[in-house]
């Protein structure tokens, strides 16, 4: 009776790999329940088994203790289960009422009843404390406000179980804890919640219990009111996860990255990185934090060379490269991990192994005078696969069969083999899992601590803080100061990616170089 | 069943069932399917001078066919192989006949003429889209026009105002005596083996040398093109330039192999929009070029013999003939089936 969910010995196969195996998970009514899994664990087939987007091969669901077949979607709508993904489906130009209705629209005579389902939609936004304007438009929303208006799609279309996949991914701080809030809102309301996600910070705050899965099993169900992060971590992986990024202390020298007055636009030509001066030294790992949107794209990709700056000046170890092509970039020591691994870092219909040749395929002995050689191509695939434990069947199979983390070791492996002096790394661990993550972390502290310089772009404050020898925060274009982790605090650094200066407390070092 | 056998069992279920289909059609329309096959096959295998003839006419499929090839393989969709190829069959007539050189300059300087004469004519909507973001399908199929009508212009100027030049100088010729007698004086020239040369080329530019890498990873992605720092304008411009030299020398095997002149068209030739179909028969593969090229030549050839031998109207013939096609470029759906048979056996 108490359970509303429940599902019992799933088995999902596709061909002979097998996606889950025996997974339990049972939902009790008003509960927070976390889905907890590595990458590829198998989180989202389970999840899609129970939308209806799978049939199981064995097992059974029941929903308030009733079997049922869920033979698709909509079939999961009737019963009342809601699902709100990890990319927003959302029409960009519609407002938040018409979003909402979209596929499920009221008439009148023909005619579509906007007003009636705005009304309609602004009582349930208050009803949960939303705050959700239903005639604003998409475009012009937060991504934490377009993420409650596919909350209040699902609750619009009656949903009383909802699922959350990866909720807070793309979310500031802030908006993590506003959204815990209406979780807990939801639960309040009689809602039940099921949450997918590898974060076990979020985990331990907000939910009631936890499910693990690893490689497609069923490791078991725990109370997260018994257990710690650390025992989590050990149940998701299967062995003993460090967390805390153990480094020595940097031991900066030289200026390796120097930007001056920095002026980058968009392709509207909207100004997007405004008057930023910015240092990396070598043997550091300078971190930026910010909120997306905030001017960092714009700055990697100038630096990138793939982005012209409209003036100020860039620099790496006393050499200009403003302006420079790609290839010159590349040439003058930087390594790049682009923050968009399928758009910029890998040609994905190419095998992994060429893609690992992909910055050097035109030199000695890659390539002679024009012509390749593949052995060399092979015989380099084959040596960063080893060392960077990119999983996958061989060098010959395409990028895009292999999972994130890692295309992403892959990527890293290749920008980190050409020993770079300056190491880039946008978001290198977005959409990873614990253990790919601790392998990436301790891969750019190797690089600092070999007296190269990185600059760590991230949305995570965890890992700006645990990895990161300083942090420069990012808003609006201009860098609004640089801190010490140890000086700060999250709830600090928060308060300044939301664009408060704090220049009363500059920093005691006397190396904040920002320019205001 | 693995992959390799579903690779060549595709094309054969699919040229089967569209002989199955075409024997359907003749049937209804009142003709006898069998006369109507042994006619086809005959037009194509009957003796050593419709082998010669059907290989003559595989030829310039082959180039053309490797034109839209390496463009698509670089992400470009040119279907302005029909132009390149007049502009290159009219380059090469003119060198072969205006200049009087010994045949170890005159016949290459014909042929290098004509590609270049392709290349060039495809260099102008590849820098459109390199420059200017102009869709290259849009200018190609342009192109096409113009090219039909300059070389009209030009042939007419050439021939002093007659509709035919006169045939080009021996020298330039890839007329063969030894074809001639091997296959009954059919017009059978050296030209194939410039055509397989290319085959070989076209290979060894996108599976040997950092160019073809680079063509390819621009095929692919533009983006992580960039990011590695490959000039992605130049890689469109240069695709282009060498698909239309492909193209060009379509047009020499014409002009220096088959007809030996060039002459004032009412329309285009189709051997260029053919080669369209030649190139996603076989998969944008050089590999696959030769087996597209293979079909298309012999049954275009082969079913002139249909109407004489078989009494079929041409129009039935043209009808069967693009059922075959059809059914080959349907492979995906004969493979989709195949795929699924076997992972029912499977799962049993």
């Amino acid at each position: 009776m108490e359970y509303v969910i429940e599902m019992i010995g799933i088995r999902k196969e596709f061909g002979s790999f097998v996606a889950n195996d025996n997974i339990t998970l049972q939902l009790k009514k008003g509960e927070i329940h976390a889905l907890l899994g590595e990458n590829g664990a198998g989180k989202s087939t389970l999840m899609n088994v129970l939308f209806g987007l799978y049939q199981p091969e064995a097992g059974e669901i029941k929903v308030k203790g009733k079997t049922v077949k869920i033979t698709d979607p909509n079939v999961a709508n009737d019963l009342g289960i809601g699902m709100v993904h990890q990319h927003f489906m959302l029409v960009e130009n519609f407002t938040v009422t018409e979003n909402i209705i979209l596929g499920n629209e009221l008439t009148k005579s023909g005619v579509i009843d906007i007003k009636d389902a705005a009304k309609k939609i602004q009582s349930l936004s208050e009803m949960y404390g939303l705050a959700v304007d239903p005639y604003a438009k998409i475009e012009d929303i937060s991504v934490g406000m377009q993420q409650r208006v596919e909350i209040l799609k699902t609750l619009y279309r009656g949903a009383e179980i909802l699922i959350f996949d990866e909720p807070t991914a793309s979310l500031t701080p802030q908006e993590i804890i506003e959204l815990i809030q209406i979780m807990k809102r939801l639960i309040q309301e009689g809602k039940s919640i099921i949450i997918i996600t590898h974060k076990l910070k979020e985990i331990m705050d907000v939910s009631d219990r936890v499910t693990v899965i690893r490689k497609g099993e069923g490791i078991g169900t725990v109370i997260t009111a018994e257990t710690n992060p650390n025992e989590l971590a050990s149940l998701m992986v299967g062995r003993q996860v460090d967390f805390t990024t153990v480094k020595v202390d940097a031991n900066p020298s030289d200026d390796a990255l120097v930007i001056k007055n920095l002026v980058v636009t968009d392709y509207r030509g909207v100004e997007r990185v405004k008057d930023l001066s910015l240092t990396v030294r070598k043997g550091e790992i300078l971190g930026i934090a910010g909120i997306d949107g905030n001017g960092q794209s714009e700055l990697i990709e100038a630096i990138a060379g793939l982005r012209k700056s409209k003036s100020g000046s860039i620099s790496i170890n006393g050499q200009d490269i403003t302006n420079k092509k790609p290839r010159k970039v590349t040439e003058s020591g930087i390594g790049h991990i682009p923050q968009d691994r399928h758009k910029h870092g890998l040609v994905l219909d190419f095998p992994i192994g060429h893609n690992i040749a992909l910055q050097t395929y035109y030199e000695n002995p890659i390539s002679k005078n024009g012509i390749m050689n593949y052995g060399k191509v092979s015989e380099l695939a084959q040596k960063i696969i080893r060392e960077y434990d990119v999983r996958t069947q061989g060098e010959y199979t395409p990028a895009r069969a292999l999972s994130g983390g890692n295309q992403q070791k892959a990527i890293i492996g290749r920008e980190i083999e050409r020993n770079p002096e300056l190491l880039i790394a946008a978001l290198p661990t977005r959409g990873l899992d614990v253990g790919a993550i601790e392998f990436i972390h301790q891969r750019l502290i190797e690089q600092r601590d070999k007296g190269k310089a990185v600059l760590l772009l991230s949305f995570e404050l965890d890992e700006v803080m645990n990895v990161s020898d300083r942090i420069a925060v990012i808003h609006d274009g201009h860098i609004v100061d640089t801190v010490l982790p140890k000086e700060t605090t999250e709830q600090e650094l928060g308060l300044l990616m939301a664009g408060q200066s704090t220049r009363e407390k500059v920093t005691k070092q006397g190396d904040n170089k920002h320019a205001e | 069943m693995p992959n390799r056998v579903v690779n060549i069992l595709v094309p054969v279920i699919s040229v089967i069932l569209g002989l199955l289909v075409g024997a359907v059609v003749m049937v209804v329309s009142g003709y006898d399917p069998i006369a109507g096959y042994s006619a086809l096959w005959n037009g194509i295998f009957g003796d050593s001078y419709t082998i010669g003839e059907t290989i003559r006419q595989i030829t310039p499929y082959l180039l053309s066919g490797l034109a839209v090839a390496f463009a698509f393989r670089t992400g470009l969709f040119n279907i302005g192989v029909e132009g390149q190829l007049l502009v290159g069959w009219f380059a090469a007539a003119y060198v072969g006949i205006a200049f009087d050189l010994p045949m170890y300059i005159h016949l290459p300087l014909a042929i290098i003429a004509a590609a270049v004469a392709g290349g060039l004519w495809a260099f102008i909507p590849g820098l459109l889209k390199a420059k200017l973001q102009v869709h290259e399908v849009i200018v190609t199929i342009m192109m096409n026009y113009i090219a039909l009508h300059t070389t009209n212009v030009l042939t007419r100027m050439v021939a002093n105002g007659k509709e035919t030049t006169g045939t080009i100088k021996e020298t330039a010729s890839l007329k063969s005596v030894f074809f001639e007698s091997l296959t009954d004086y059919s017009r059978l020239h050296y030209g194939i083996f410039i055509a397989l040369a290319m085959v070989f080329v076209m290979w060894f530019i996108l599976e040997k040398t950092t160019t073809g890498f680079e063509l390819k990873a621009v095929g692919f992605n533009k983006n992580a093109s960039e990011y590695a720092g490959m000039n992605v304008n130049k890689n469109i411009i240069l695709s282009m330039v060498i698909s239309g030299a492909f193209a060009g020398l379509a047009g020499a095997m014409e002009a220096l192999g088959t007809f030996q002149y060039a002459s004032v068209k009412g329309g285009f030739t189709g051997i260029g929009f053919d080669g369209i179909a030649v190139a996603l028969l076989g998969a944008n593969t050089p590999l696959g070029v030769v087996f597209g090229a293979t079909l298309f030549g012999a049954l275009k050839f082969g079913s002139l013999n249909m109407p004489n031998a078989a009494g079929i109207p041409v129009e039935i013939v043209s009808i069967v003939i693009a059922l075959i096609i059809f059914f080959v470029a349907c492979g995906y759906i004969i493979r989709y089936f195949l795929v699924k048979t076997n992972k029912k056996k499977e799962a049993k």
